[in-house]
């Protein structure tokens, strides 16, 4: 279970607290009735699913009620940082030495980085 | 090849069992392929097996970066069935269960395909009008499956607590009688040796790091931490990691990975004669030949790689097999794990082309891809063959969230299956 700091409440609370809402930063088109499907597809069903920094939404539904984001390593499931909604996409780069803990470039998919163990 | 036969196993434990070959060969990797299939799971190693046996295409590679089956086919809990609401599904699974039916012979290794009986429990109005509805739309695509009173389910299954009183009583169950359960590795190690027999390289230890396109687009090859290795068709059948590896060839997927967690427990002796599953408390349970009672839980609720879950899904999953089966309340647990799925908004699986030439991918089987392994790589195979798809996957295609033309079995389960 994950330890999530609501950046409303102030306070570290328990997963069983909140609900995940997807991925953050995806902004619903004003004029919905006009964009072509290919937008609406890629508003409503493409997702990075990224391996390594995610951004998502989590609502404190058991606290405060409230939607913040939270920046997240898929990999390790550490939680990097929270921050409250409407914020812009915070520039998160991991240090390197979490990467060479986290990036193992035997299974990983991803090429090697300065740093890794080779 | 040397065919398993009664007769093999008697000649060889006349000498000590000193005669087996290896099951499948080891080869290095050829500078190309006419075929590569990226993910050397069930599914991966079925299409290969499939191209190489229905369209005779055997210069194929699979790369798998781990050990074969050592992903979410060595982590599911093995369920066979076919109870699909949608024709498509219904056509889908099916064609599974049909080559499940005859698997062991046609690849000459016994996968312990058991079709002891799936039995889906009710526990309130809603769940036995949809029970129902899932039965006579099963009935009119010709998939066996009928409604069962509690007392039915209970002659079935003798361990099933239909009390009235229980928290979630019994209000009675869809029985799918050819549903039941299949041995995992058996059918990783199955279809790679099969396939290795008709020439298809098994390549494992060997990651894909990049997709190379030529200058119109068109798939070229694929980087690997073994070098480059150059084809003409690739097919992407990486389960949970399937959005990392489209992404490599600029496909965004409409997929997310989740950790999927499941558990079995101390070996006991046979006691649990069926597959018992209910989606309203969210728990399924059958018991393995081994005599371990394998138990399925939930996804977690945020994406993760990390091939772990969180405890409180579960403890969430044992509470409500301890309430249903009362004498499982002191079992012990043996071992817990997780594996990744990749889920699709529809809960149904994508198996098609791409908007790259030369690229297809199989993937979006989410919670529920074991059952499908044959029938998936079979499809599959004659799309790779074909750049067309089979008439019975052709409504699982990648343009359906464009369209909208969804396979809504997320709607139809409300649930993860």
């Amino acid at each position: 279970m994950l330890l999530i700091h609501c950046p409303y409440c102030g306070e570290e609370r328990p997963e069983v607290e909140f609900r995940q809402s997807g991925e953050a930063h995806i902004a619903r088109p004003q004029n919905m009735a006009d964009i072509t499907d290919e937008e609406f597809e890629a508003f409503f069903f493409l997702r990075d699913n990224p391996k390594g920094v995610t951004f998502e939404r989590w609502r404190h539904v058991h606290g405060c009620a409230r939607f913040f984001n939270a920046a997240r390593d898929t990999v390790t499931d550490k939680i990097l940082m929270t921050y409250k909604a409407g914020l812009p996409k915070p520039d998160i780069t991991l240090p390197e030495k979490t990467l060479a803990l986290t990036v193992d470039p035997g299974v990983s998919g991803r090429s090697l980085l300065p740093g890794d163990a080779k | 090849m040397r065919k398993y036969s009664v007769f093999a196993l008697a000649r060889e434990a006349m000498r000590a069992h000193t005669g087996w070959d290896r099951q499948w060969a080891s080869p290095e990797p050829k500078a190309d392929y006419d075929v590569i299939i990226v993910g050397g799971g069930g599914h991966g190693l079925a299409t290969a097996y499939y191209l190489a046996s229905q369209h005779g295409i055997t210069n194929v590679a699979v790369l798998e970066k781990g050990w074969i089956g050592g992903g979410n086919t060595g982590r599911n809990t093995t369920i066979v069935r076919s109870n699909y609401l949608y024709d498509e599904s219904a056509g889908l699974y099916d064609h599974s269960v049909k080559l499940w039916e005859t698997l062991s012979q046609d690849i000459n290794y016994n996968v312990m395909y058991s079709p002891r009986g799936v039995m889906m429990l009710a526990h309130n109005v809603h769940d036995v009008q949809v029970a129902k509805r899932h039965i006579h739309a099963n009935r009119l695509n010709g998939v066996d499956n009928r409604w069962l009173t509690p007392e039915e389910a209970k002659d079935i299954c003798p361990p099933l607590n239909i009390s009235k009183t229980a928290r979630y009583p019994v209000m009675g169950a869809a029985f799918q009688q050819r549903g039941g359960t299949a041995r995992h590795d058996a059918v990783a190690w199955g279809y790679a040796r099969a396939a290795s027999d008709r020439g298809v390289h098994i390549i494992q230890n060997c990651a894909v790091t990049g997709v190379r396109r030529s200058g119109n687009g068109h798939v070229t090859g694929v980087e690997t931490t073994r070098g480059f290795i150059g084809a003409k068709k690739v097919g992407v059948v990486a389960a949970g990691h399937t959005s990392v590896i489209m992404e490599m060839a600029g496909v965004r997927m409409p997929l997310e990975s989740f950790p999927l967690q499941a558990l079995v427990s101390e070996p006991v002796k046979p006691c649990f004669p069926c597959v018992v599953m209910s989606n309203t408390v969210h728990a399924y349970i059958s018991q393995s030949d081994k005599g371990e009672l394998v138990i399925g839980a939930g996804t977690d609720q945020y994406t993760s790689y990390s091939q772990t879950g969180g405890l409180h899904i579960i403890n969430h999953t044992l509470d409500a097999i301890c309430e249903m089966f009362p004498m499982f309340t002191r079992m012990k647990m043996l071992r817990s794990w997780g594996g990744i799925v990749d889920v699709t908004p529809d809960r149904s699986p994508i198996l098609a082309k791409t908007p790259v030439p030369g690229l297809y991918v199989n993937c979006g089987w989410g919670t529920g891809g074991f059952k499908a392994t044959p029938g998936s790589g079979h499809v599959f195979a004659h799309t790779i063959a074909n750049d067309n798809p089979h008439p019975i996957n052709a409504g699982f295609t990648l343009e359906r969230f464009r369209s909208g033309r969804l396979i809504d079995e997320a709607a139809a389960a409300a649930v993860a299956h």
